[in-house]
């Protein structure tokens, strides 16, 4: 069956990220690496798009190159219509777990981005993110005491106290034991169904990726270009063992030439 | 008690003040079987400090040498935070100013003593600028390398925020240096203590360091420079003490590891 789906987004949504004719080559030492090659891509507003691809690829450079971190060597990206060009609060960046500050405490975390907003509001805004990850009892807790769970938790919520159009998250469960995961992975539907931000994930976890996401964008190894970009057809909550399921993962597994069998 | 088990309580002030008595007993009996006549018994020393306290230049003298490690230390750090924080942030400046600061900073602060009396003369602001010059470069050094190790996703997270560069310095950069700068300040202050003796027994009448060089100077009171010696000894102990509990603070607290 075939699981290919046009690179252009349903024409009901609007864009709300366009990837143009973008490459990316590094110099360093005098020898270029050629990390992206002619991507094209597009992301529909509110759409949770995965990019999938092996360690290295460059998944997380395109992503860095959306956050406007890193100017494409060629090719636009544009946010909103926008040619973006430097990093914005309207799209907010998540590292894994150890992008939250140890020096501030869960309150001051969530609050960060919030310095412009009356006491009264912040306090407010603060009190419903820390409730919407779960940190109920932790405000004046530092993050040095919590869990890699709660930390990333917590620094989801300071990107959704700014209220960004837009989520970038690289990676931001790959240092959590997989039970966490899964939860951290239901947690996130849930905040994403709640809220519906735009959300590009990347992820080198295939499973990861056909459980989370709208679609999943398969890259190759470097110099990354789009594979296929897989639609995923099976409404939330996902049941992980129906035929649907099994059959677009393992249509992924053949795409990226690993033989499903350990 | 082997090294792994953690000491019991009793056991962490037994050891420590049984292994004092004995050094205390040793030098009582080195003093007493070498028959010297110069070097004081720990007896004399007692009786010397008793001395001290009675003619209340004791007390006149450590505050003098507090207030000086005050003005010198506190200069070095308001000059040499915001300069290290700024090398810290314009690398491009620090390549410039680092190989001068690398020749200035191992030369000891007591070669200085003849260059700080020709611009200072012999005083309070010559004594003050050798301990400047000794703490001042390692807070600078400690406050570049703070700045230049937070990590960059810390930088980046501070710009997806959308802040400014003075918000990025003071919001994010000077935060996530604080616990290597806390570090380089207590490094300074320990120097700060060890220069201002030196200093005291060449620039000023008054002070510690004074006091030795004065107590020897008149009449060979040995019981009295032994005595200047370990209060010297404890002062600098309680500075450091002091300080430490500042690496305590919240804030900062995950910058250091604890053993309990």
């Amino acid at each position: 069956m075939p699981v290919t789906q046009p690179v252009s987004v349903p024409a009901a949504v609007t864009t709300k990220l366009s990837v143009e004719h973008v490459s990316m080559v590094f110099e360093r030492d005098g020898k270029s690496t050629h990390v992206l090659n002619d991507i094209n891509l597009e992301v529909g507003d509110g759409e949770f798009v995965c990019l999938l691809g092996p360690s290295g690829c460059g998944k997380s450079t395109l992503l860095n190159a959306m956050a406007g971190f890193l100017s494409p060597t060629s090719g636009e990206i544009r946010a909103g219509g926008e040619v973006v060009r430097k990093p914005d609060p309207r799209r907010i960046f998540v590292f894994q777990e150890r992008g939250v500050f140890p020096w501030l405490t869960v309150e001051g975390n969530i609050g960060f981005g919030l310095s412009q907003l009356s006491r009264a509001e912040r306090e407010k805004r603060i009190a419903y993110y820390v409730k919407m990850v779960g940190l109920e009892g932790f405000e004046k807790t530092y993050p040095q005491e919590l869990s890699g769970g709660m930390k990333q938790r917590l620094e989801v919520a300071r990107a959704l106290a700014v209220n960004p159009d837009m989520l970038l998250l690289d990676e931001p469960f790959g240092a959590l034991d997989s039970i966490t995961r899964l939860i951290m992975r239901g947690e996130l539907l849930r905040i994403w169904e709640a809220e519906r931000k735009t959300i590009v994930f990347v992820t080198h976890d295939i499973d990861e990726a056909v459980q989370l996401a709208d679609r999943v964008v398969v890259m190759s190894a470097r110099p990354a270009t789009i594979q296929q970009i897989v639609n995923i057809d099976i409404a939330h909550p996902r049941d992980i063992s129906s035929p649907r399921y099994l059959e677009l993962r393992d249509g992924i597994f053949k795409q990226i030439g690993l033989a499903h069998k350990v | 008690m082997n090294s792994l088990s953690e000491p019991r309580k009793w056991e962490r002030i037994f050891w420590p003040i049984l292994a004092s008595a004995l050094l205390l007993v040793l030098w009582h009996y080195s003093v007493a079987w070498s028959g010297t006549k110069v070097f004081p018994s720990p007896r004399e020393v007692e009786k010397g400090m008793g001395e001290l306290l009675r003619h209340h230049v004791l007390w006149r003298d450590i505050v003098d040498s507090l207030l000086r490690v005050a003005a010198g230390f506190g200069a070095a750090v308001l000059l040499g935070v915001p300069l290290g924080l700024a090398l810290g942030w314009y690398p491009a400046a620090n390549q410039v100013v680092n190989p001068v600061m690398q020749i200035l900073r191992p030369i000891s602060p007591i070669a200085w003593i003849p260059v700080a009396i020709i611009f200072f003369g012999v005083g309070d602001r010559a004594a003050i600028f050798l301990i400047f010059l000794g703490a001042f470069f390692p807070i600078v050094v400690a406050c570049i390398s703070g700045v230049s190790n937070v990590p960059s996703v810390f930088r980046r997270a501070g710009r997806n925020f959308g802040l400014t560069a003075p918000q990025l310095l003071t919001k994010v950069l000077l935060p996530a240096a604080l616990p290597q700068i806390l570090i380089g300040l207590r490094i300074a202050l320990g120097i700060a203590w060890l220069v201002v003796v030196a200093a005291e027994m060449i620039a000023v009448d008054s002070g510690l360091g004074y006091l030795v060089i004065d107590s020897r100077n008149s009449g060979k009171r040995y019981d009295l420079v032994v005595a200047a010696i370990l209060m010297i000894g404890v002062i600098g102990l309680v500075l450091d003490l002091a300080f430490r509990r500042l690496e305590k603070l919240r804030s900062v607290r995950w910058g250091f590891r604890f053993e309990s």
